[in-house]
């Protein structure tokens, strides 16, 4: 069963990406095909299993807290689509 | 005297040593055989010819200087998910269309330090999601065993580069197979490492527990030579791990007598293709008669391991391409005045249609009241696979099975559904599940088409899985087939 428009619009809206009508009925169809394939996973008895984070084994690693040079200010900015002075340039994220 | 674009690492290095050769004479071989072929295999995304003759000067220099390492002066193809400084790096993604990175990744900053030549950034699926090169927001790539078909993927572009002699080597990423994949339908070799060996600082995140930078190379020794120079832990990622250095060119031309093999059944799936079960049938009995022994083992949870792939990778590639919002890089929609649809504007026009899936399927399995029943079981069904693997490492010391249940499909037959192409990689995605070493060497045709053998290992057994490969290469033709153009 496909998805809901109404749900594909959620996950989208989550995702923070525009769709159009069109690609809400095809991702509907789509997500849930997959969706499918992922209920094997319920034959799994996983009961008290520990999850995988790092897959060959480290773990939280610690280093000394020292000072260090990072990218230059100019260089960080020389992809910014606008800038202003030092600056990103945004939107107005306050509403008046 | 073959041409100089064909030759491996080890004899380049060799001639150019002994001064037979210049490091602008063999880039310049390569370059022509770009110009020769590219309008067919259209391997690359950028071109960068003058500056690689200006580094081959360099390492002329270098090397009359007696200075140096085994890669330097010999050209590379770098895909083009290695941030390059200076160098446009796309992601092959609308997104990263006018993307200049600041610096360069580790590796191939590693790569740079010894001296090495780059020709240009390899094409590949859009943010290394796919699996045949055709996710590619700017052009596909063509099969060089037959034009009409793909090289496979997400590494697309360094299979068919080095498949047809337009580099010396390559290197790729890998997340669920993008090096393994292409080097089996390409007819090359290709290595996925140990997750945490090589590091991954400047390659752009898709799903960071899993992604690994690789080589694709003609042959074993050109990968564990270049192995032997991206390796080691890196201070930048945290993840990256520390170990003594191992020099992974010096176990080779070593026997493989006494070898424990196994042979997991459930890697020849329903559907694979009959030729592809030959050659490998035929390629474990060539690795007895060179005295190994062989079993057959059995894993029965790779049956899951397609669906944890595609909740672990989606749910981090949603996670990691939060950060292209328009604001600090790349595509920006600039037509209003409204943060959030500027931001949605962005996406929507910025990412193809297979990085918006995998963006939507990993916001909904992490989306609040599915977390549990998606992620967190796909991430204990990891422990569950892991486990598998550690047991028939007991018993065996590496895994014998296709890298690809099938060889490479028509440019468009696939591409329209996606769970079809997700099924592909079913070979592959385990190993970068579990974050073992993996190892695809050519070990036939079916049809015409190139077939790969894959060699699994424990963590860090990269040495085992590069000496059986490069004994069974010895004692093969396979490597040295070559398309006609």
């Amino acid at each position: 069963m496909p998805l809901e428009p109404s749900e594909v619009k959620h996950i989208a809206s989550l995702a923070r990406i525009g769709l159009t009508d069109d690609e809400i009925k095809m991702f509907g169809e789509q997500l849930s095909q997959i969706l499918e394939q992922f209920e094997v996973l319920n034959e799994l008895d996983t009961t008290g299993v520990a999850p995988t984070g790092h897959a060959s084994g480290l773990q939280t690693i610690m280093r000394e807290d020292l000072a260090a040079d990072s990218l230059d200010s100019e260089d960080v900015l020389k992809n910014a689509p606008r800038r202003e002075g030092e600056f990103f340039r945004v939107n107005a994220v306050l509403e008046e | 005297m073959p041409e100089l674009n064909w030759l491996s690492i080890e004899d380049a290095h060799a001639q150019l040593t002994s001064r037979q050769i210049s490091s602008v004479e063999l880039t310049q071989a390569c370059l022509d055989r770009i110009d020769a072929v590219e309008d067919r295999i259209q391997s690359f995304l950028t071109l960068t010819p003058e500056s690689a003759l200006t580094q081959a000067e360099q390492a002329d220099r270098m090397l009359a200087a007696g200075e140096g390492g085994p890669l330097t002066g010999i050209p590379v193809q770098i895909k083009d998910v290695m941030c390059t400084e200076g160098v446009p790096t796309t992601c092959a993604s609308r997104m990263l269309e006018n993307f200049v990175p600041v610096y360069n990744a580790t590796a191939v900053e590693k790569l740079m330090a010894q001296g090495a030549v780059m020709l240009g950034k390899g094409n590949m699926d859009e943010f290394a999601m796919g699996s045949s090169c055709e996710n590619s927001a700017f052009h596909p790539t063509h099969n060089p065993w037959d034009l009409d078909r793909v090289p496979g993927g997400s590494s697309g572009g360094a299979a068919a580069s080095v498949a047809s002699g337009e580099t010396i080597y390559a290197l790729g990423s890998d997340t669920g197979g993008s090096v393994r994949q292409p080097a089996s339908l390409c007819g090359v070799v290709g290595l996925k490492p140990t997750y945490g060996l090589v590091s991954r600082y400047g390659l752009i995140a898709f799903a960071s527990s899993l992604d690994q930078i690789g080589p694709v190379g003609r042959s074993v020794m050109d990968c564990a030579l270049t192995l032997n120079a991206i390796a080691g832990h890196d201070p930048r990622d945290a993840t990256s791990v520390k170990r003594e250095p191992v020099d992974y060119a010096a176990s080779l031309g070593q026997d493989i007598k006494g070898l424990r093999l196994g042979v997991p059944e459930e890697y020849f799936v329903d559907g694979m293709d009959p030729g592809t079960r030959q050659a490998i049938d035929a390629a474990v009995a060539v690795l007895e008669g060179l005295g190994a022994s062989v079993r057959p083992v059995s894993l029965p949870t790779t049956r899951y391991a397609l669906a944890c792939y595609y909740i672990i990778a989606p749910s981090e590639c949603s996670a990691n391409l939060a950060r292209y919002d328009g604001v600090k890089y790349g595509y920006s929609y600039q037509d209003t005045d409204d943060m959030w649809e500027a931001m949605e504007k962005t996406r929507e026009y910025g990412f193809g249609p297979e990085v918006t899936r995998r963006v939507m399927l990993g916001t909904y399995a992490l989306s609040s009241g599915y977390y549990d029943a998606y992620y967190l079981k796909a991430q204990q069904a990891r422990t569950l696979i892991r486990q598998d693997f550690d047991r028939v490492f007991q018993d065996v010391d590496a895994l014998v099975t296709p890298t690809s249940p099938v060889t490479a499909f028509k440019i468009g037959e696939k591409v329209s559904d996606p769970v079809q192409m997700y099924l592909i990689d079913v070979c592959t995605l385990p190993v970068n599940i579990a974050g073992l070493p993996g190892l695809s060497v050519p070990c036939g045709f079916s049809e015409g088409l190139p077939v790969g053998m894959q060699l699994i290992g424990p963590h860090f057994s990269e040495e085992t899985l590069l000496r059986t490969a490069h004994a069974y290469e010895a004692a093969t033709e396979w490597s040295a087939a070559r398309p006609e153009i």
